[in-house]
């Protein structure tokens, strides 16, 4: 039993987290996901990072890393997806009968996944002729489709499959949540050294500090759960991997949500414009929640375990 | 990253469990909680059991009596003991958790024998002495005196929220010894017995009733200058080495304990509401229980669990706040009798958020010391 990241993962994290700060500024994040983002990453092994031998928990430290980068894109669904369909995809769960669809970065995708119970049916982007794009989606960065009725798609695996990526779906969104969580903590923490109110750093009040220690515990209580959920998916005897996955997705989903809004608030003002990052992290969140599982439904399931 | 337990580990939880069910069958029943006499003998035989059964002072050096346990045995005997239900520290929680490790770091050769294999034997209960009536958030303005003379220290203030103050053999006591200087230089952290003429105890009754706290007073009494631990005016240091303990290890078995009530609760809960907030308490007690192995693992590499060792008891407090909340509303009307051992807890653990550094102190320190904000600025008084 060793929970310390191995040299090799600790390698991986910087290898990583270099890539991001070099490639992925909040000026190249602001123009969105398109092919050439998808290329980089793919070429950095993101998608591929299974297949080439690495593990679930490997995967989740990349993500935790994209995350506090904010890094635009279908990436979990394009992650799941390698090796079973090429090119660039996206996906959703499948809504329940009556409900629309909403596809996220569908005109830059080759193929949407729907997945449910039955398995993951894909089909091609070109498909969807009747979408309809929202002009002003929640997240600028997610652009969104809305389509009544999903065309009928290729049946491409079956419910075994489809619940590996239900679980590793939710462990890798839940990482790359928790890494955006502790990007608003260090945003806020910056923020609050350099901005003087008072004659003083708005950091050096109580008021403000308290705010940002419960940003940290928060992010770092949800890293541990989020490690310990993809240490699980790997080696499932090690404990109750729904529990595990359930509980990390509770935990990272919310510590995005609030460190976001937080973060909005110790940056005051300037934290609502459009110029500050604060906004894309709070409009993420929102995004995230709403995939691989939602709060109550792993509030659910958690709850069906005790 | 690695949770999966050696060969090794197996044996050993494999022993451990065996000798619990061993151990536990013929055990008393629990003695009435104020009845301190009989929570004395219960709490150290239950001690002295563990102590011969060799799974007393799990992490402590061998020549101490101790087990010098690898960290996944120390997580392996929270999870069965509390599993078990076993006894849980009771009386011997100052001497174990507290004093123990502080003189393991700090005391004089002399000191670690004639205590620590006695703490570890349930043969001497420690209280502390640290807070007054007027040092509590801001312990280290502290004013219990302690003057020289000759091969004595003369101790004359008072105490308060003495932990097992009225059952202690011993007590850790922190005192002024230079007035002169800065609080934070001023201060001997000594070892007191209780037994020395001219103290008085006087139990608190809290919102419990009957507790361990107690206040403590003192006039002139006299302790051997060989009771110090540490080098005179460097006591601030010495409590910190206790305080750490007290911050990354000392709640980890009640929080462990707090998720074995969390799911035991779980069958009485029905509405839908509930549910998921049980189910996000669980989340949060599973993530520290992770934390705990996190800090567990950098401690056997570094020598020190790390940041989140920093972390551990504000986020227990919430979460513990958030449980006993939780089953006042399940248990509805049927909480109105403390009997429940659910609804004593919920009373007890409104002392969480306030011992050991309350949740505002704690999130200073994590701001301070893991964020690297400045201290807020002093107040000062306008003529």
């Amino acid at each position: 039993m060793n929970f310390d990241l191995s040299e090799d993962q600790d390698a991986l994290r910087d290898g990583i987290r270099s890539l991001c700060e070099g490639r992925f500024t909040s000026e190249r994040v602001r123009k969105g996901f398109d092919r050439a983002v998808f290329d980089e990453l793919a070429n950095t092994g993101v998608f591929s990072l299974r297949a080439d031998g690495f593990t679930w928990a490997d995967a989740a430290i990349t993500f935790e890393e994209l995350g506090r980068a904010v890094v635009p894109g279908p990436l979990v669904w394009s992650h799941l997806g390698h090796g079973l369909v090429d090119g660039v995809l996206t996906g959703l769960t499948r809504p329940a009968p009556g409900v629309d669809a909403i596809v996220e970065h569908l005109a830059t995708a080759d193929a949407v996944l729907v997945l449910d119970e039955t398995g993951i049916e894909c089909i091609a982007a070109d498909a969807l002729t009747n979408a309809t794009a929202h002009d002003w989606p929640l997240d600028p960065l997610t652009p969104v489709h809305r389509v009544a009725v999903l065309p009928k798609g290729e049946h491409v695996a079956g419910p075994e499959v489809a619940g590996e990526w239900r679980r590793g779906g939710a462990v890798l969104t839940s990482a790359f949540q928790m890494g955006m969580a502790q990007a608003c903590t260090e945003a806020a923490t910056q923020y609050s050294l350099g901005r003087f109110q008072f004659d003083r750093p708005i950091g050096s009040f109580q008021a403000v500090k308290h705010i940002l220690a419960d940003m940290v515990v928060r992010a770092e209580v949800a890293r541990a759960a989020v490690h310990a959920a993809a240490v699980t998916l790997d080696d499932p005897e090690v404990g109750d991997l729904e529990r595990a996955i359930s509980g990390a997705r509770l935990l990272a989903g919310e510590a995005a949500l609030k460190n976001a809004k937080s973060s909005l608030q110790v940056h005051g003002g300037v934290g609502f414009t459009w110029e500050y990052d604060v906004h894309l992290y709070l409009k993420r969140a929102w995004v995230l929640n709403t995939t691989f599982g939602t709060a109550a439904e792993h509030g659910d399931a958690l709850a069906a375990r005790l | 990253m690695d949770l999966r337990y050696s060969e090794s580990d197996l044996v050993f939880r494999a022993e451990l469990r065996e000798w619990l069910t061993r151990s536990l069958a013929d055990l008393a029943d629990p003695p009435a909680r104020d009845d301190w006499p009989a929570r004395v003998r219960y709490d150290t035989h239950w001690q002295r059991r563990l102590f011969d059964g060799g799974y007393a002072g799990m992490s402590w050096p061998r020549e101490y009596g101790g087990r010098d346990a690898s960290p996944s045995e120390q997580l392996i005997f929270l999870e069965e003991t509390t599993r078990a239900r076993a006894p849980y520290v009771g009386v011997n929680f100052v001497g174990t958790l507290h004093c123990g490790p502080t003189l393991i770091a700090e005391g004089t050769d002399d000191q670690k024998r004639d205590h620590l294999p006695k703490i570890l034997s349930g043969d001497e209960v420690w209280c502390q002495c640290f807070s007054e009536p007027d040092a509590g958030s801001d312990l280290a303005g502290l004013r219990t005196r302690a003057v020289r003379d000759g091969d004595h220290y003369v101790v004359t203030g008072q105490k308060t929220w003495c932990s097992f103050g009225h059952v202690g053999d011993f007590g850790e006591l922190l005192v002024r010894t230079d007035p002169d200087v800065s609080k934070h230089r001023g201060i001997t952290w000594l070892i007191l017995p209780m037994d020395l003429p001219g103290i008085e105890v006087r139990p608190i009754e809290t919102v419990l009733g009957s507790s361990e706290f107690c206040e403590v007073f003192f006039d002139e009494v006299r302790v051997p200058v060989e009771n110090r631990v540490g080098a005179e005016n460097d006591g601030w240091r010495v409590t910190n080495v206790t305080l750490s303990f007290e911050r990354g290890t000392a709640f980890v078995s009640e929080m462990v304990d707090a998720l074995r009530m969390a799911e035991e609760l779980a069958p009485s809960v029905h509405d839908v509401a509930e549910r998921r907030e049980l189910a996000h308490v669980v989340a949060e007690l599973d993530g520290l229980w992770a934390l705990t192995k996190r800090n567990v693992s950098q401690a056997a590499r570094d020598g020190s669990p790390g940041r989140g060792a920093f972390m551990l008891k504000l986020a227990y407090s919430e979460a513990r706040d958030r449980l006993g909340e939780l089953c006042m509303r399940v248990l509805d009307r049927g909480a109105f009798d403390v009997h429940d051992e659910r609804v004593e807890e919920r009373l007890r653990t409104l002392s969480i958020p306030i011992a050991a550094g309350t949740s505002q102190i704690q999130r200073n320190i994590i701001s301070e010391r893991l964020l690297g904000l400045p201290k807020e600025q002093q107040w000062a008084k306008s003529s």
